[in-house]
């Protein structure tokens, strides 16, 4: 591991924070009274569609996880159809999930979708990116002594802090201080957002300070 | 003998706590019975004839009248500063420029312009400086409490008498426009009222400007004799605000006009009262005792002249309650019975008389009349309640004897002496202000250091829990200390005590309760201080891991936010929800959840396996989803509470005779009925699959028969109630016999049930086989102590061992005759069996307490209370010769589920939503004049939860090595150490150790039971402890008598029972274990015959 890897890394993650930064003012432009809290819906579909490209994008141009073997287009098309699938499953689960917390089961089905696909934009998809459509590999990286590299390590760190934001994000709700972001599913998407945030702040820092304890299995 | 110390020391620790607990709530609950005496004109207060003046003139009641009507405005948080005159600045300096000064400056006009007419007094309230009880106050005259004991809980109306009422009987018309606080305090009073909501504490304008769009149609329209106005917004104003705020400046100079408007129309013969409840706090709170909080303003003005002075430079102090006397008499009406307040004598005197005598004679009769009235409420009061002091209460009586004495002397000289009459008048205050000051000393004062105390015994007893639970999982854990400790103290609190007493000093029971307990808790402070003192870091002390240590503090920081109490139905489930999902993925992290090959790498060989996971994954993830979906499911039974109008309660909780489908209703009783078979089923299967359902004991016959006609019983009766209109008249009498006798009938069974668990709570089927091949098996002779881990889980438990080494005395005399060996099936379980078996017949009657849908709920309490066993079994180790530690994860999830399940029952911790209906179950007629029946009925309906997992607690111990049979079945290949043990094995395997493996370390077995109930006590300990200082820090907050009160009364409450279920629950699991152990004694005693 060395210091340029630290550094791509950052780039990437600052990159990623970018996107989010663009996602609130550009369409502001294109849309008259376009705002986070009172359009929160399409911003929710804005922030999505922005990350998943810049996620995509850095995919192909950095390569994290070059794969040594030449593939097929075939092979690449059922890839990504099968990445397709997965991403709507964990749709699926996290709005699953929300109901099973307490979310309303009927009303706000829309919204609640919506923060599903943006809490697995921020965590699937990464995931998705990194590791492909594998389930050990996915289930590996989230135990102890599980990662391989430091884009494992960071990707651990983003998804964990994302689901930790979206937790804290639940606690004003019941507060009586009458705030527009106190509406579901709001102030959970926007701790999400500001977990993912902070994950992609902290986890180059992180592996930063710590990089003379880690030692990856694989190198 | 060391059960006993385990039960003597739990004992002792519920007793700290309720120590605390008594301590805290006598300093701040304030409590004062409630009389329902009423006056009435036809009676006069005391002997004598009435006063001078009322005599002759019609309408008049224990004087005559000098006002016909009255418009009572109040003005909500009205500080007496808001409404003080300001002295007219001199050129030279800058003018006031705070919001709230000045404003009201038609106030000062009038008092300039007419000083014969109008007064400003500072009015001093009592606290609680709550709106509600200052309404109280402000109409009974007396001093409101939190708990006015003997008022119904379920509504807020006043039962005391109070001018209201007596307005209504002497026909007067009252019209009310305002705060709809009044609707339920007088349910029904008025002529005519405009009432608007008051809880929303920002919303400024809606209940002013409502009043003021009926006020002076309302006047002027003439349809009233007396007409209140009660307007919000300045108090709205100082919540939202604050009293420095322009907004302020805005409301007050509103106010300002309304006064001005109304002291344009009133007539000669009405009297305008301005007044304000209460103060604010510079923040614009209240609700406590400081003095901005306490002083408000109070205005009277009348149209013709009322006081014979001009008014003083500065104005007089009068308590607030004063009013109610005074407007009482000056509107002819009798005094409220419970009146404490003092008449303002000035009133009362003859303004167009211009005798001072006269005058001072009808401020003399006044008095005199209010303190005969004093007089009559406080002998009443003494007969009924004992909380006066005695002394005070006889000087009073004497001081007022005389007083009276010398007034009677008065009246029949006329035109005696100036002197004499200063002096009745001066005798008559005293006697009514010392009545006031004793009333307030026993009725009305927030003891903050009986709070502080209290509250510091909580918290030592939580650390002791948590000390204590630490110690006893140590490995060279003694009980002995503990208990030397624990009696040294209680001994030094009682030589104390005992000293104390003879020395003549008379202790409060609730103060020496609290000195008993810390006296005792002293030697173990000062233990941990020695045994601590610096060698220890500070982490040690606290065990708790991160995680679970994280969820307390957020449970613990929730009690002191008003709207997470009232959300805590909806926060519960969620934090109980996170738990889980922490507990399944901390699982996974560790490598426990999947088999270690998934989680390697495959290009490395990856070798840090810590030995095999006893769970697979998709089996603790169903469990998990299975529980989120439990306690979603249980989440649809809910309550909402009364501040959030949003909300909608679930139609669920109604009793079925409520619905008016006939068709809905069949269905949901057949699904009552289902969840009722479904539940029993349920118990039986697990019964069947972990113990024996053939076994001839009586306890299981009970459990095979018995519980089946409780179902019976209580299906019947769910029939009865909810289809007992319809019945036909004939049957009629049948119904009502049969809904009496139903539910005591199933309550009876479930009684004689648990008796039979007690008294025989062995469950096991003992097999008995002759055979000389098998003699040889059983005399293997044991080799030594186990050497290794697998020689340790196979090896014979001890209980075994010894039977052995008794018998080979014995049988190598015998040898000749072949004698039986034993064997016991479901030995492993015999535990949980039993617990199970009393938390069944516990739940049935619980049951019947609740409206029918709850059964459902009840279906789900087992349901999810298994999984999450199963699953918290899936991480916890089993640690074979012990010591054996339930995780803190665990307890704390066991304590949420309570919550939750106390929530998802239909309760609220609120008064008004207190299920009463349940103190007539089996009771249909009532229970006469009996309170203690009821009181327990409703008291188990509420905290049925908490008892139930109260006494469910041992599981938490036990499941874990229940579970562990499931795997090991076909684990063991022989290792063929030598002939004999491969000869013992085959019997052995079919009976794994299970719950024996406890047996087998008897010391260590007692020293988990008390660790686990020290940690489900700290658990619950640290709750209310939360809810004690949320209270007692929040006192004056708005939302103290309607949140934090409830809430702790209900988590005080909510504590004892489960404290003392808990006790049960280690009890019971100790009577099994003794009786297991004679069963022992029985078998080899049977073997040696
Ligand atoms: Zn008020
Ligand atoms: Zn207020």
């Amino acid at each position: 591991m060395k210091d340029t890897d630290i550094k791509r890394l950052l780039y990437t993650h600052l990159l990623c924070i970018f996107s989010i930064i663009l996602s609130i003012f550009i369409p502001s432009f294109f849309l008259e009274n376009f705002s986070i809290l009172e359009t929160h819906l399409t911003w929710l579909c804005i922030c999505s569609v922005f990350v998943t490209a810049v996620n995509l994008l850095l995919y192909l141009v950095v390569k994290p996880n070059a794969s040594s073997k030449r593939s097929s287009l075939s092979y690449k098309v059922t890839r990504f159809l099968k990445c397709c699938i997965y991403f709507l499953m964990s749709c699926f689960f996290f709005h699953v999930i929300f109901v099973l917390y307490g979310a309303p089961l009927i009303e706000l089905v829309l919204e609640t979708f919506l923060f599903a696909v943006i809490l697995s934009t921020f965590t699937t998809v990464p995931c998705l990116c990194l590791l492909g459509p594998n389930i050990k590999a996915w289930l590996r990286v989230f135990s102890r002594n599980g990662v391989t590299s430091i884009w494992e390590n960071s990707l651990q760190i983003t998804t964990i802090s994302s689901f930790i934001g979206t937790w804290l994000g639940a606690f004003p709700i019941p507060l009586d201080w009458e705030r527009p972001w106190q509406v579901w599913p709001i102030s959970c998407t926007l701790g999400a957002t500001f977990g993912y945030v902070a994950g992609l702040v902290i986890s180059p820092l992180w592996i930063y300070w710590n990089r003379k304890q880690l030692t990856y299995k694989n190198h | 003998m060391q059960k006993i110390s385990v039960l003597l020391f739990l004992a002792w620790v519920c007793f700290l706590f309720y120590a605390g607990i008594a301590l805290f709530t006598s300093g701040f609950l304030l409590t004062r019975l409630e009389l329902t005496n009423h006056s009435s004109c036809q009676e006069p207060p005391g002997p004598g004839s009435l006063p001078w003046g009322s005599q002759g003139k019609p309408g008049a009641c224990w004087m005559a009248s000098r006002f016909s009507r009255l418009v009572l405005v109040l003005i909500d948080a009205l500080r007496f500063d808001f409404a003080q005159p300001q002295p007219s600045h001199s050129p030279g300096e800058p003018p006031v420029s705070l919001p709230f000064l000045g404003k009201l400056d038609c106030l000062q006009r009038i008092l300039e312009i007419q000083p014969h007419h109008a007064r400003l007094y500072q009015s001093k309230a009592d606290p609680p400086t709550t709106t509600m009880q200052r309404l109280k106050a402000l109409t009974t005259g007396s001093l409101p409490t939190f708990i006015d004991a003997g008022s119904n809980f379920a509504s807020h109306a006043i039962v005391e008498d109070n001018l209201i009422k007596q307005l209504a009987s002497a026909g007067r018309r009252v019209v009310f426009m305002g705060d709809d606080t009044w609707k339920d305090l007088f349910p029904g009073a008025f002529s005519q009222a405009f009432f608007f909501p008051s809880f929303n504490v920002r919303d400024l304008h809606t209940v002013d400007n409502g009043i003021l769009e009926h006020l002076y149609p309302t006047m002027d329209s003439g349809e009233w004799d007396m007409l209140i106005a009660h307007f919000l917004g300045v108090d709205h104003c100082g919540h939202k605000y604050g009293p420095h705020h322009p907004e302020m400046a805005k409301k007050l100079s509103q106010m300002d006009q309304v006064i001005q408007g109304l002291v344009e129309r009133l007539e000669n013969d009405t009297l305008l009262v301005v007044i304000g409840d209460h103060g604010m706090t510079m923040t614009g709170d209240h609700g406590g005792d400081s003095e901005l909080e306490i002083s408000a303003a109070l205005f009277l003005y009348s149209p013709k002249a009322l006081f014979p002075g001009a008014p003083p430079e500065e104005p007089e102090i009068v308590p607030q309650i004063s009013l109610v006397p005074t407007l009482a008499l000056l509107l002819g009406l009798p005094i409220p019975f419970g009146n404490i307040g003092e008449v303002m004598a000035e009133l009362f005197s003859e303004v167009e008389d211009s005798q001072s005598h006269s005058s001072a004679l009808a401020q003399a009769s006044a008095l005199h009349l209010n303190a005969q009235q004093v007089s009559r409420f406080l002998h009443t009061y003494s007969a009924a309640a004992q909380d006066l002091q005695v002394k005070e209460l006889h000087r009073l009586q004497t001081l007022f004897n005389k007083a009276s004495a010398d007034y009677q002397r008065l009246l029949q000289r006329p035109q005696g002496p100036e002197a004499a009459l200063q002096t009745v008048i001066t005798e008559l205050q005293q006697f009514l202000r010392g009545v006031r000051a004793m009333c307030i000393q026993s009725w009305a004062r927030f003891s903050l250091g009986r709070m502080a105390g209290g509250a510091a015994l909580m918290a030592a007893a939580c650390f002791l829990c948590l000390l204590v639970s630490q110690w006893a999982t140590s490995p060279g854990f003694c009980f002995r200390p503990l208990l030397t400790l624990m009696a040294c103290g209680l001994a030094g609190t009682i030589v104390c005590a005992g000293l104390l007493t003879t020395t003549g000093l008379k202790l409060d029971p609730v103060v020496l309760g609290a000195m008993a307990a810390a006296g005792s808790l002293l030697p173990f402070l000062w233990k941990a201080w020695a045994g601590w003192g610096s060698r220890r870091p500070l982490v040690a002390l606290l065990p708790i891991p991160g995680p679970v240590l994280l969820f307390l503090l957020i449970r613990f920081a929730a009690f002191f936010s008003d709207s997470f109490v009232v959300a805590e139905a909806r926060a519960t489930p969620f934090l109980l929800g996170s738990l889980i999902l922490l507990l399944i993925a901390q699982l996974h992290w560790e490598g426990k959840l999947l088999p270690p090959k998934l989680l390697t790498i495959p290009r490395l060989c990856f070798s840090a396996s810590t030995g095999p996971p006893r769970h697979n994954g998709t089996h603790a993830l169903g469990l998990g989803v299975g529980l989120l979906l439990c306690i979603r499911l249980a989440g649809l039974f809910h309550r909402c509470p009364e501040e959030t109008p949003a909300c909608h309660s679930s139609p669920w909780l109604s009793p079925l005779a409520s619905m008016v489908g006939g068709r809905a209703k069949n269905l949901w009783y057949g699904a009552c009925v289902g969840a009722l078979v479904a539940l029993l089923a349920a118990v039986r299967l697990w019964l069947r699959r972990y113990s024996n359902l053939k076994s001839p004991e009586p306890s299981v016959l009970f459990v095979r028969w018995g519980l089946p006609l409780m179902a019976l019983g209580t299906a019947a009766y769910w029939a009865l109630a909810s289809g007992a209109d319809e019945a036909p008249p004939r049957l009629r009498a049948l119904v009502a016999g049969a809904s009496v006798v139903l539910p005591r009938a199933v309550a009876g069974l479930a009684a004689s049930g648990l008796m039979l668990l007690l008294w025989r709570p062995v469950t096991v089927l003992v097999k008995a086989t002759t055979g000389a091949s098998r003699t040889r098996t059983v005399l293997t002779p044991f080799s030594g102590p186990p050497t290794s881990r697998a020689d340790l889980d196979y090896v014979v438990p001890q209980i075994y061992r010894h039977m052995q080494e008794e018998f080979r005395g014995r049988l190598e005399r015998t040898k000749s005759q072949g004698p039986l060996t034993v064997a016991a099936c479901h030995l492993g379980s015999v535990y949980s069996a039993a617990m199970v078996t009393a938390l069944t017949l516990l739940a049935f009657p619980l049951l019947l307490l609740h409206a029918e849908r709850i059964s459902l709920v009840f279906l789900l309490l087992f349901l999810q209370s298994f999984l999450l066993l199963h699953l918290l079994a899936a991480g916890i180790p089993i640690t074979t010769p012990g010591p054996f530690t339930v995780p803190w994860q665990a307890v704390s999830a066991w304590a949420l589920m309570a919550t939750q399940t106390f929530y998802s029952m239909g309760h609220q911790p609120v008064f008004p939503a207190i299920h009463w209906h349940a103190a007539f179950v089996g009771f249909p007629e009532g229970h006469g004049s009996s309170t203690w029946l009821p009181a327990l009925l409703v008291g188990a309906n509420t905290f049925a939860s908490h008892l139930l997992f109260a006494v469910g607690c041992p599981l938490l111990l036990l499941w874990p090595f229940l579970c562990e049979n499931q795997g090991p079945r076909k684990r063991w290949q022989p290792l063929g150490r030598n002939e004999a043990e491969a000869r013992v094995r085959p019997e052995e395997e079919e009976e794994p150790l299970m719950e024996m493996r406890l047996r087998d370390a008897p010391h260590h077995f007692n020293a988990a039971l008390l660790q686990l109930s020290l940690k489900y006590l700290f658990v619950l300990g640290i709750q209310i402890l939360a809810c004690a200082l949320a209270a007692s820090i929040l006192r004056r907050h708005l939302m103290v008598w309607k949140v934090f009160a409830p809430k702790f009364i209900f988590e005080a409450m909510g504590f004892i029972v489960s404290s003392v279920g808990l006790f049960l629950g280690i009890a019971l699991v100790m009577r099994v274990d003794g009786a297991v152990s004679s069963w022992f004694r029985q078998l080899v005693l049977a073997q040696q015959r």
